[in-house]
């Protein structure tokens, strides 16, 4: 075991997929919980899938992939995030569109100018190899604003997140806090689709949260305890995506789902 | 001196106008009640009361001492909140969170406070609980807690009753008459079960799209309108 972790951590890109890796999936989770509990769980694979389209489009024409994506992606979670139960399309059907209407943009773009290659593969379905020194700064900073968002405003967040009509009409900005997790939101989803993969970034969202939800009978407990199973699922994912050489994305989905099986249980021979 | 006032208030959804006309003032220490049918614009006119919702005419306005955050409001249960891992206190504390201020926490008084209004619901022995783990009329006090945490003056109540079976419903409508009388809390409630309403209140607003009725509870109660949703029962 130690051997194979010492082993793991000589390569200088799995370090960098390590450090990107644990950070995003806590991101992930902290702001999973709110989304799912807030019934946006579908919000990632809608962010993922404009996330393809964007970087389609800027290989297609030689642009910065983070640089255009990430702005596309935050536009699109501000959208996702306004829509209310009173819109002419709810939600899940405006999700829908997004998440078919995106992908098409994007493989027709890929179709008519590069053509399908290794790099569009890996935003399909993820690679441990795409993560480059700006990916470990940006994880970084994008892990420090979820954290003092966590933390500092954590009752906000609870009161946001359980009842938005009531925390507004006694005077929190829910509309900034809502903007704020969409925008982290966008960025967390950037940053970890080119590893999990576009077809799976939502599991790092909804599974943690889903999962803790089980067992747990508070909100700090759930946050708390999702982050760990996060990490930890990570990292476990990894370690046999290196091991047997299958796509990290995919494995990491697979230990989650384990993972979820067995508290799901668990909640079973509570009750 | 009036707490609330609204002043020839209409609502518009999309342009088009849902309700209008209406006129009424609400006094400190009244009990007012909001009825009318489904679709009469109650919610509307409590988002309105609220601050959620911008009128598209005619203007609300807070009176002495009222400030936006001083309301205690209870809202209408959402969907969401039925598989929520939430602890009563944390439900409860969360009444407090117009009284953080710049603080990222909780201070003991903010605590002391959740305590106290816990105590005063009787749901203190539940306070280690999962809000979903409880049942209908439970929930309602806990949310009727962390309303009262969130003010002293004016309490909010949109359909209270909905979805507690009779038993129940007596009971939290015993809860929000003591706090009424015994807290000096002035009480807007809109509800759709006119016969407890009317059975409750002091006065009476009447909606249907439109102002049809706002005046004392007897007055309504030999209106020829209040007559006829009665049922001549009040």
């Amino acid at each position: 075991m130690i051997d194979v972790l010492v082993k793991m951590l000589s390569y200088p890109f799995l370090v960098r997929a390590l450090i990107v890796g644990i950070m995003v999936s806590l991101c992930a989770s902290l702001l999973g919980a709110s989304l799912v509990l807030k019934r946006y769980s579908m919000i990632g694979d809608g962010l993922s899938h404009v996330g393809f389209a964007a970087l389609a489009v800027a290989y297609a024409m030689n642009l910065a992939p983070l640089s255009v994506s990430i702005p596309v992606c935050v536009i699109a979670a501000f959208f996702l995030l306004q829509i209310k139960e009173s819109s002419r399309i709810k939600g899940d059907a405006a999700t829908a569109l997004l998440c078919s209407g995106a992908l098409a943009i994007g493989v027709m773009t890929i179709s008519l100018t590069t053509g399908m290659n290794t790099d569009v593969c890996n935003y399909m379905f993820g690679s441990i190899l795409a993560m480059s020194q700006s990916d470990v700064i940006l994880s970084a900073w994008l892990c420090i604003a979820v954290l003092i968002l966590y933390i500092l405003f954590y009752h906000r967040i609870f009161g946001v997140t359980f009842d938005e009509n009531f925390a507004q009409a006694t005077g929190t900005r829910t509309q900034f806090y809502n903007m704020v997790i969409a925008f982290l939101t966008a960025i967390t989803v950037v940053l970890g689709m080119r590893m999990m993969g576009t077809l799976l970034i939502s599991s790092l969202i909804v599974f943690p949260a889903l999962t803790a939800m089980r067992v747990c009978r508070q909100f700090l407990t759930t946050i708390l305890l999702s982050a760990v199973l996060a990490v930890l699922s990570f990292l476990i994912g990894i370690t046999i995506s290196y091991l047997k050489s299958v796509p990290t994305g995919a494995c990491i989905v697979v230990v989650d789902i384990l993972l979820f099986l067995l508290f799901a249980g668990a909640e079973k021979v509570r009750n | 001196m009036s707490l609330l006032t609204c002043q020839n208030v209409a609502f518009a959804y999309e342009g088009i106008t849902v309700l209008s006309g209406i006129d009424f003032e609400v006094h400190e220490g009244e009990y007012l009640c909001i009825v009318g049918e489904n679709g009469a614009g109650k919610s509307t006119l409590l988002k309105g009361i609220l601050g959620l919702k911008k009128p598209s005419a005619g203007q609300i306005l807070q009176g002495d001492g009222l400030k936006p955050d001083e309301i205690g409001y209870l809202p209408q249960q959402t969907a969401a909140q039925k598989d929520f891992p939430a602890s009563v206190t944390e439900v409860v504390e969360s009444g407090r969170l117009n009284a953080l201020g710049m603080k990222p926490f909780y201070s003991r008084m903010d605590k002391m406070d959740a305590e106290e209004k816990m105590e005063l619901l009787g749901i203190t022995d539940l306070k280690h609980h999962c809000y979903r783990d409880l049942s209908g009329g439970q929930q309602q006090r806990v949310l009727l807690a962390r309303a009262l945490c969130a003010t002293r003056k004016l309490l909010l109540l949109d359909e209270p009753v909905t979805g507690l079976d009779p038993v129940m419903t007596a009971e939290l409508y015993r809860v929000i008459r003591r706090l009424h009388e015994e807290q000096k809390i002035t009480v807007i409630m809109v509800s759709h079960d006119i016969q407890g309403a009317v059975a409750q209140a002091d006065h009476i607003l009447h909606l249907g799209s439109t102002q049809l009725f706002y005046g004392r509870k007897d007055a309504y109660v030999s209106s020829e309108i209040g007559q006829r949703f009665t049922g001549g029962a009040a």
